[in-house]
């Protein structure tokens, strides 16, 4: 029975995984991108734990759950810090090619 | 029941479809089945809403408890035995649990940060009227 169950339910989230796609191929900015990418991520640690119950291996498979959910998170507040620090380095050109202009 | 699908090779021979505690098991699913609710509205929010602060707010909700759901879902329904193993392992998932109750707030909140920083401005109404005169 709960074989039936994990595949049923991977291949939902599975089919339900596929807007996120749609929306990491068209978002219009990058932070669209990301959190589709987290989402997805956050996602993949619930799949890891079903296929672990899938091959009977779940005191396994929950250590990988366990560092993707980890490195998951990690990439989420680094590319957001990233994404920070590059524009507000090109505002900070922007405004010093203002200053020059006016001088 | 699983070697009818000629997939998984690995557990072909070890299979007895009955583990688990019964009553554990449909708790389980329900909890499964109700976080799959959560995770299709998730989905759907972030196809269809128009801005990005409101697919922010879908996503960073419907996740999380969609996600905690899940996995005290499946915490329930892989309990074989009250041995101290099985004790173990519902422990590590919960350890899961919580580690995305507190990061998943967290990244989205990083993430919100860094676009309103962005000049990344929330959709108004004017927007919305405009889009409608548009659409008419």
């Amino acid at each position: 029975m709960i074989d039936w169950f994990c595949i049923i339910m991977g291949s939902a989230l599975f089919l339900l995984m596929i807007p996120m796609v749609y929306r990491i191929w068209v978002g219009p900015t990058p932070f669209d991108r990301m959190l589709a990418v987290n989402v997805i991520g956050t996602k993949t640690a619930v799949l890891l734990v079903i296929i672990g119950t899938l091959f009977e291996r779940v005191d396994m498979f929950v250590d990988f759950a366990i560092a993707y959910a980890l490195l998951n998170f990690v990439s989420a507040i680094v590319v957001s810090r990233y994404l920070n620090r590059t524009v507000s380095l090109r505002e900070m050109e922007a405004k010093e090619k203002k200053k020059e202009v006016g001088a | 029941m699983i070697e009818s699908l000629g997939v998984v090779p690995v557990v072909a021979e070890a299979v007895d479809a009955n583990t688990g505690i019964i009553p554990l098991q449909f708790i389980g699913f329900g909890l499964g089945v109700l976080g799959l609710i959560f995770f299709f509205g998730t989905s759907v929010g972030m196809f269809r809403f128009p801005d990005f602060y409101t697919r922010m707010h879908a996503a960073g909700k419907g996740d999380t408890l969609s996600t905690m759901l899940m996995l005290a879902g499946f915490a329930l329904a892989t309990m074989e035995d009250f041995s101290l193993g099985s004790w173990l392992l519902v422990v590590k998932i919960m350890a899961i649990v919580l580690f995305i109750f507190i990061t998943s707030p967290t990244s989205t909140h990083a993430l919100m940060r860094a676009a309103f920083e962005d000049d990344e401005m929330p959709l108004e109404e004017k927007d919305l009227k405009e889009a409608k005169k548009k659409v008419k």
